[in-house]
C-alpha cells in the first residue's frame, strides 16, 4: 500500500497488529528536550480563543452550553469548529466547543437532571422517550438490583458505582485508524462475523455476532463523520497530520457517542512518532510543525466535556474526563520506547500551560533514558500535571503495548478491557463487623444481622472472625451487583465504536476497588497494639471510640501494621476470585479513591484509629494525614509492600511536599525527584502522583481563583484544575499529607 | 551493642540538611537558647524518644538506595548533636560501614577535646553561626561564642569540609556590621564550600506557644527576599564563593 511507503513490513502487514508496526518502525531518542519548539501563532491564536470560553465556562458555573435538541451519535451533528482557519486539527463533539452532548443511553434522568442543573432544558419528547419506548442502562440495572443491593448503595459501603452513567475504561486502539483506515478494518469485522458460526447458536455466540455488526455500523458511521469535515478516512494515513486526525477522529467517535467516567486515550505518542519521523525524512515537516501538530491535538484533548450532574462532579471533584496518554516506559526488547513525540507531548505543559487534561502518565522504569527522566521531573516540579506508573512493574505482567485507563488500570490495548467496579468501602465494613451490619451512618440494619460485639474493649481475634464474615458477604454482593451492571452495560450501553477498535477475543476482567484501605489498618493496629474502648448509643450499638495508648500507624514503614494492610488486599482479592463474574471476567483490585476519600469519609462513622465521624479518608492506598511522622521515604515505602500481584488494577499514592522540601537548586530538586521515583519503583511501588507546591499558592488560589485559572494539581489518579474543587475538597488537599520539612 | 541516644525525630527524605537525599536525626537536647529557635522542643536534655544506634543504622540501611544515588548521606542535627558524642560517633561509624556520607549540622558550642572522635567520622561540618558580636550573641542565644570560633578553628585543623549557615533576622543578625563581621570571620577559613544565608520565618512561632511561653521576637518580621540577597551580596564582596 502506497501509504505504508516507508516503512518496514511484518506481520502488522498482514494483519491488524499495532504493536508490530511500532516496534519495527520506531526510533528510540535518548537526547535531551533541547530539539523542542514553541507554539506557533495558529496554536496560540487557537489556544486564546479556548482560554477565553473556559473562562466563560467557569463563569457560568462550570458548563457553557448544552444541546437540548440532539440526541448525541457518531454523526449526529453537523462540524464544529473553534478557530477554523487556524485549527490543524478538526473535530469537535458537537457543533461548537465545550458545548455538551446528549448521551442518555447511560439513564435519562441524569440527563435531564443535569441540563436542569445548569439552567437548561432538554427537549420535551426526551424524557418521554427514553421512559416509555427506549429502555436506559440505568433503568434496567434498577429492574435487576435486588433490595440489598439498594440498600448498601444508599448506606456507601459500595458506592460510585456505573449504574446511571458510562461505565468507561476502555479504550479503543484509535492507532488502527490511521495504520490501516477504517475499510480495512471493516472487512476485518466481517471476517470475524463469519468466524461466529457455530452448530448451535447459544447466548453467548448470538451476543458476540450483535455486537460485532454493531461494530461495523459504528465504523461506517466514522467514516461519515469524518467526510462531514471533509476528509476521507477509509485508507490509511499518509503523512503525520493524517495520522494524528485520523487518530482524533476514532477518539472523537468515542466520545461522541460515550460519556464513560473515564475515557482514555491509550499509548499514541510514539507511534505517531513514527509518521513524524518518516515525514522528516522526507522534507516534509519541520519541528515546529510537528509540534505543532501535537499541541493542536492536545488542546482538542484538553476540551473534552460530558453532561453530569453537580453531585457527580462534586464526587470526582471538577469535571474530569480522564483522557490518559501513557508515555514512555520500555520495550520487551531492552529498548526504550521515548521517542521525541514523547518529549512533545510532555512538552504541552510548556506551550499551553498546565491542565488537568490529558491526564499525561509516564510510564517509569529505572532503565529509562536518564535525560527523559529529568526532563520530566523538571516538568512535575513546575506544573504537578504528571503521574508516574510503574513500567517495570507492568511490563512482564501487560508487555509493552499496554495503556493506562483512567488513573491506574493498565490493559494491552485493543486486546482487554474492564468492567469498571468503583470500590467498596472497608472503613464502613469493619464497623459492621462491630456492629453487626448495623450502619452507623443511616442507623439501619443494612448487611445480614450478625452477632454484634458487645465487649466493652475490643478484642483483635474476635473483631477479625467477624470482619472476615462481612468481607464474605461484601465481596460477593458486590460481583452480583456489577455483575448486574454490566451484563446491563454491554446491552443497552454496548461500545460499539471503541470495541470495533479491538481484537475479537478480549480478555476481561472484573475491576473492583476499595477505599479506606489505611483507616482500617491503623484501626486494627490500635485494636492489637493500644486499648481501644467502644462508646455505645442508648440501643447499644458502637458509635464511637476512645483509644488508649500509642499503636503503630501505616506511612512509617513499621512492619506492625503495613502487614495488617498488605493481609487486607490479599483476604479481600481471594475472596473476590471465589465468586462467578459476568462474562468470565477475572475479578482485579484497585486500591484507588479518586476524591471520593472525602465522600466517603463523610458517610463512615468514627473508626478505631482516632479517625472522628465524617472525616475524609486518605486518598488511595496512602497513609492518613500527619499520620507519617518520618518523612516521605518511610511513607512510601508503606505503600510500596501492598502486592500488586493481589492488586493488578493498581494502587495509587498521592506524593505532595513543598519546593524547599525537595532540595535547594532547580538540579537539585530535579535529582531528587528523578531518584525518589527511581527508588519507589525500584522497590515495587506502582503509581506516584507527584504535586509539587507551596501551601501559601494554594490558599491564594482559594481566595483569589481568577489569577490561578491553569493551576493543577494531581489527586488520586488524575489531575485536577484546583479551581474548579468545592472548597472541602480544597481544604482536604491542603491539609492532607504535605511534606513540609524544611 | 549500639549506643542509646535520645532522639527528637527523624526525616527519612532530608533535600537541605547537606548534599543529596538524607536522612535526618534530630537530636534532642540544646545548650543554647536562641530567641529565633523554630524548634524550641528540641532544647530540654533526655526527653525524646530513646533510640539504639544499631536501630538508626538498620533503619537507614533500608533507604541506602535513595542515599547513595542522590550522593547523599545522613546527617546529625538537633537540638544539638555534639551533646550526644557516643550516640552519634556509633551512628557515623555504622553509616560510613554502608558507604554513606555523614554531616554534623552543630552550633558549634562543644569543648574540641570532647568530640574529637566524631570529627574524625565526619564528612562535612554544617556550622549555623549565629553572630560574630559577642554581647549579641550571648543576647540572642545566652552563651558565649568563644567555643563557637574555636570550633571553627579545630575543623579547620582537621580539614574537614564546611558548610556555613547563618540566619537573618531583620535589624539583629542581618544588619550590616553583622555581615561584615561574618564575611570577615568567614573569610579565613580554606575549608568553606558553601555559605546559607537563610531568611528568618515566622512558621516556628507557634511552637513557642506550645512550650507555653510567647515568642520572644514576636515583634520582628520575617525577612524579605531583598533583604537576604543583600546580605548574600555583602558576602560575595568579602570573595567568599558559593554564597546562596
Amino acid at each position: 500500500m502506497k501509504q505504508w511507503d516507508g516503512f518496514n513490513n511484518g506481520a502488522w502487514s498482514e494483519r491488524i497488529d499495532v504493536r508490530d508496526f511500532i516496534q519495527r518502525n520506531y526510533i528510540p531518542y535518548k537526547g535531551d528536550g533541547g530539539f523542542l519548539e514553541k507554539p506557533t501563532s495558529r496554536t496560540q491564536a487557537v489556544w486564546q480563543k479556548v482560554v477565553e470560553l473556559l473562562t466563560e465556562e467557569r463563569k457560568k458555573g462550570g458548563c457553557l452550553n448544552v444541546d437540548t435538541e440532539i440526541i448525541a451519535s457518531i454523526s449526529s451533528h453537523p462540524p464544529g469548529y473553534i478557530d477554523r482557519e487556524n485549527e490543524i486539527i478538526v473535530g469537535l463533539q458537537t457543533d461548537e466547543p465545550l458545548k455538551r452532548a446528549l448521551m442518555p443511553n447511560g439513564g435519562i434522568r441524569m440527563v435531564v437532571g443535569a441540563a436542569e442543573a445548569y439552567g437548561y432544558k432538554v427537549r420535551q419528547d426526551l424524557e418521554q422517550f427514553y421512559t416509555e419506548h427506549r429502555k436506559t442502562h440505568n433503568q434496567a440495572v434498577f429492574d435487576a438490583y435486588t433490595e440489598e443491593m439498594k440498600r448498601v448503595r444508599k448506606a456507601g459501603i459500595i458506592t460510585g458505582l456505573p449504574d446511571a452513567y458510562g461505565r468507561g475504561r476502555i479504550i479503543g486502539d484509535y492507532r488502527r485508524v490511521p495504520l490501516y483506515g477504517v475499510d480495512y478494518l471493516i472487512t476485518d469485522k466481517q471476517k470475524s462475523l463469519k468466524n461466529i458460526e457455530y452448530d448451535i447458536m447459544e447466548q453467548d455466540l448470538i451476543k458476540a455476532r450483535e455486537e460485532v455488526s454493531e461494530q461495523i455500523r459504528a465504523l461506517e458511521e466514522l467514516k461519515i463523520m469524518a467526510a462531514d469535515y471533509g476528509f476521507d478516512i477509509s485508507g490509511p494515513a499518509q503523512n503525520a497530520r493524517e495520522a494524528v486526525q485520523w487518530l482524533y477522529f476514532g477518539y472523537l467517535a468515542a466520545i461522541k457517542e460515550q460519556n464513560g467516567a473515564a475515557m482514555s486515550l491509550g499509548r499514541v505518542s510514539t507511534f505517531l512518532d513514527i509518521y513524524i519521523e518518516r515525514d522528516s525524512r522526507n522534507g516534509v515537516i519541520t519541528e515546529k510543525e510537528a509540534q505543532e501538530l501535537v499541541d493542536q491535538l492536545i488542546i482538542k484533548l484538553r476540551i473534552v466535556r460530558f453532561l453530569r450532574t453537580p453531585e457527580y462532579n462534586e464526587l470526582f471533584s471538577g469535571d474530569p474526563t480522564w483522557v490518559t496518554e501513557s508515555i514512555g516506559g520500555m520495550g520487551l526488547d531492552g529498548r526504550t520506547l521515548v521517542t521525541k513525540n514523547s518529549f512533545r507531548f510532555l512538552h504541552t505543559l510548556n506551550n499551553l500551560g498546565p491542565a488537568p487534561e490529558p491526564n499525561m502518565t509516564v510510564l517509569w522504569s529505572t532503565l529509562l533514558p536518564a535525560a527523559f527522566k529529568k526532563f520530566a521531573a523538571n516538568l512535575s516540579i513546575e506544573t504537578s500535571s504528571i503521574q508516574y506508573e510503574n513500567d517495570d512493574l507492568m511490563r512482564p505482567r501487560w508487555g509493552d503495548d499496554y495503556g493506562i485507563a483512567c488513573c491506574v488500570s493498565a490493559m494491552t490495548l485493543g486486546k482487554q478491557m474492564q468492567f469498571f467496579g468503583a470500590r467498596a468501602n472497608l472503613a464502613k465494613a469493619l464497623l459492621y463487623a462491630v456492629n453487626g451490619g448495623w450502619d452507623e451512618n443511616l442507623g439501619l440494619q443494612v448487611g445480614p444481622r450478625f452477632a454484634p460485639i458487645t465487649s466493652d474493649y475490643l478484642d483483635y481475634d474476635e473483631v477479625m472472625e467477624r470482619f472476615d464474615n462481612i468481607l464474605d458477604w461484601l465481596a460477593r454482593l458486590y460481583i452480583n451487583t456489577l455483575n448486574i451492571i454490566h451484563f446491563m452495560h454491554d446491552r443497552y450501553y454496548y461500545e460499539k465504536l471503541q470495541f470495533a477498535l479491538h481484537d475479537l477475543d478480549i480478555e476481561r476482567t472484573m475491576a473492583c476497588g476499595i477505599a479506606g484501605l489505611s483507616v482500617v489498618a491503623d484501626s486494627l493496629s490500635a485494636i492489637r497494639y493500644a486499648r481501644v474502648k467502644t462508646v455505645r448509643n442508648e440501643k447499644g450499638y458502637v458509635i464511637d471510640y476512645e483509644t488508649e495508648g500509642d499503636f503503630p500507624q501505616m506511612g512509617n514503614n513499621d512492619e506492625r501494621v503495613d502487614s495488617l494492610a498488605v493481609d487486607l488486599v490479599i483476604r479481600f482479592m481471594h475472596k473476590l476470585k471465589k465468586q462467578k463474574t459476568y462474562r468470565g471476567a477475572e475479578p482485579t483490585l484497585s486500591i484507588l479513591t479518586i476524591t471520593s476519600n472525602v465522600v466517603y469519609g463523610k458517610k463512615t462513622g468514627s473508626t478505631p484509629d482516632g479517625r472522628k465521624a465524617g472525616e475524609p479518608f486518605a486518598p488511595g492506598a496512602n497513609p492518613m494525614h500527619g499520620r507519617d511522622r518520618k518523612g516521605a521515604l518511610a511513607s512510601m515505602s508503606s505503600v510500596a509492600r501492598l502486592p500488586y500481584d493481589y492488586s493488578r488494577d493498581g494502587i495509587s499514592f498521592t506524593f505532595s511536599l513543598i519546593p524547599k522540601a525537595l532540595g535547594k537548586t532547580r538540579e537539585d530538586m530535579v535529582n531528587n525527584l528523578s531518584t525518589l521515583l527511581d527508588g519507589y519503583f525500584a522497590r515495587d511501588g506502582h503509581h506516584m502522583n507527584v504535586n509539587v507546591f507551596d501551601r501559601e499558592t494554594l490558599m491564594e488560589a482559594m481566595e483569589h481563583p481568577e489569577k490561578y485559572p491553569q493551576l493543577t494539581i494531581r489527586v488520586s489518579g488524575y489531575a485536577v484544575n484546583f479551581i474548579s474543587l468545592t472548597r472541602e475538597q480544597q481544604l482536604d488537599v491542603i491539609n492532607r499529607t504535605m511534606h513540609t520539612k524544611v | 551493642m549500639g549506643k542509646e541516644g535520645n532522639v527528637h525525630s527523624v526525616e527519612t527524605f532530608g533535600t537541605v540538611d547537606g548534599p543529596g537525599i538524607r536522612y535526618v536525626m534530630f537530636l534532642q537536647g540544646c545548650p543554647l537558647r536562641c530567641k529565633y529557635c523554630h524548634n524550641p522542643d528540641t532544647w530540654e536534655k533526655g526527653q525524646g524518644s530513646v533510640m539504639n544506634s544499631d536501630q538508626i543504622i538498620e533503619e537507614i540501611n533500608q533507604y541506602r538506595s535513595f542515599y547513595e544515588s542522590s550522593g547523599g548521606g545522613v546527617t546529625a542535627s538537633g537540638g544539638e548533636p555534639t551533646l550526644q558524642p557516643e550516640f552519634v560517633k556509633a551512628v557515623f561509624s555504622g553509616v560510613r560501614e554502608l558507604g554513606l556520607n555523614t554531616a554534623l549540622d552543630t552550633s558549634g558550642f562543644v569543648e574540641p577535646d570532647k568530640i574529637e572522635g566524631l570529627l574524625k567520622l565526619t564528612d562535612l561540618v554544617i556550622l549555623d553561626i549565629k553572630e560574630i558580636s559577642q554581647e549579641a550573641h550571648r543576647d540572642l542565644t545566652g552563651v558565649d561564642n568563644t567555643l563557637i570560633q574555636n570550633f571553627a578553628n579545630e575543623v579547620e585543623k582537621l580539614r574537614i569540609p564546611m558548610w556555613i549557615r547563618h540566619v537573618i533576622i531583620p535589624g539583629i543578625t542581618g544588619s550590616s556590621e553583622s555581615i561584615r563581621q561574618l564575611g570577615e570571620f568567614i573569610s579565613q577559613f580554606s575549608i568553606i564550600e558553601r555559605v546559607e544565608l537563610l531568611g528568618y520565618h515566622k512558621m516556628g512561632s507557634h511552637k513557642w506557644e506550645l512550650k507555653g511561653c510567647s515568642d520572644p521576637l514576636a515583634d520582628i518580621p520575617a525577612a524579605s527576599t531583598e533583604e537576604v540577597e543583600k546580605a548574600k551580596e555583602a558576602l560575595r564582596a568579602f570573595g567568599i564563593k558559593n554564597v546562596t
